[in-house]
């Protein structure tokens, strides 16, 4: 398995992913400037979190007219697994990758706590090494993860079970709790929760070990994972 | 030269954090009276088109593209002839 970070200026979870990905997982994990625009050879690729372009404009809204972005879309239009945390799921709702966008938290401060989260869809590439409504706890830091949006998308996104992680207790006034959802073809997440953050006992948890085996599984075709 | 003037905001369904601290501020100092306050972007553009129509047509897909997130903001804009 071999996977792709991608690096914009301004990203600062890029180095955090590799090490998830090389160091704690021990597969292949290579950077990829967002200047470049071929992702051949890849079989999944990570967007990291961080202020990409400096949010100027809005989180992500410069971001998705990099190079990179348009061999993204045709890595995801075949069916490529894509996971954009953080400034990643930003980038992924600006490019119209995703359903929806993220607004400011409600409370307008930047939150950086541990958060319990509760896997509300345990059968997508995301998430099969979770137990179904497992509570799980993964570090936020964000200012803009408020998710939002309309009635008709909201409703669209529960009905296919595109929601795969919902607060416990909702931080920053995103709708129906959602702190990650995919597309509606289940090979792209989003999620504002950084689970890069909480592979080791030394960051104080390793509760996001399961998204990164969930994905290592999708990509190398198997079918069950066991549940951790 | 036409000189293109767009707001931004968001759409009346999406509750903005920003204009409610606002509009909570200014109860405090007493302007009680304000009963709702819209926060938005304002951008003014200086661009070279043959015709006021197609300058509009143009402004009108970079609000589409690039200066307004769709999923959440409306925009409107006034596009008027100036001499370069």
């Amino acid at each position: 398995m071999k996977a792709a970070v991608l690096s914009f200026p301004g990203s600062n979870c890029d180095a955090d992913l590799l090490w998830a990905i090389r160091d704690i997982c021990g597969e292949e994990a290579e950077m990829v400037a967002a200047n470049h625009t071929d992702l051949s050879g890849f079989d999944l690729v990570l967007v990291p979190g961080g202020f990409s372009y400096g949010d100027y404009l809005r989180s992500g809204a410069i971001a998705k007219f990099a190079p990179v972005m348009t061999a993204l879309k045709a890595f995801a239009d075949a069916g490529g697994y894509v996971i954009g945390i953080c400034n990643g799921f930003q980038i992924l709702t600006e490019a119209g990758l995703l359903p929806g966008a993220l607004q400011w938290n409600q409370s307008l401060q930047f939150i950086c706590e541990p958060e319990p989260l509760v896997v509300a869809n345990n059968q997508t590439a995301f998430s099969t090494a979770y137990r179904a409504d497992q509570t799980i706890t993964l570090p936020i830091a964000h200012g803009e993860g408020n998710y939002y949006a309309d009635p008709a998308t909201l409703a669209a996104l529960e009905a296919n079970g595109q929601v795969v992680f919902r607060y416990a207790h909702n931080p920053n006034g995103s709708l129906n709790d959602i702190a990650g959802v995919t597309n509606a073809r289940g090979n792209v997440l989003g999620m504002m929760p950084h689970p890069e953050r909480a592979v080791e006992a030394l960051l104080g948890g390793t509760d996001g070990l399961g998204v990164f085996q969930s994905l290592i599984h999708a990509t190398k075709g198997a079918t069950t994972v066991a549940a951790n | 030269m036409f000189k293109a003037t767009i707001y931004v905001n968001y759409k009346p369904s999406v509750l903005d954090p920003k204009a409610e601290v606002i509009k909570k501020t200014l109860g405090r100092l007493g302007q009680t009276n304000v009963a709702s306050v819209l926060v938005g972007k304002y951008f003014e553009l200086t661009l070279s088109a043959d015709s006021k129509e197609a300058a509009e047509q143009q402004v009108d897909r970079i609000c589409d593209e690039m200066l307004a997130n769709v999923n959440m903001e409306s925009y409107r804009y006034d596009v008027a002839a100036v001499t370069a």
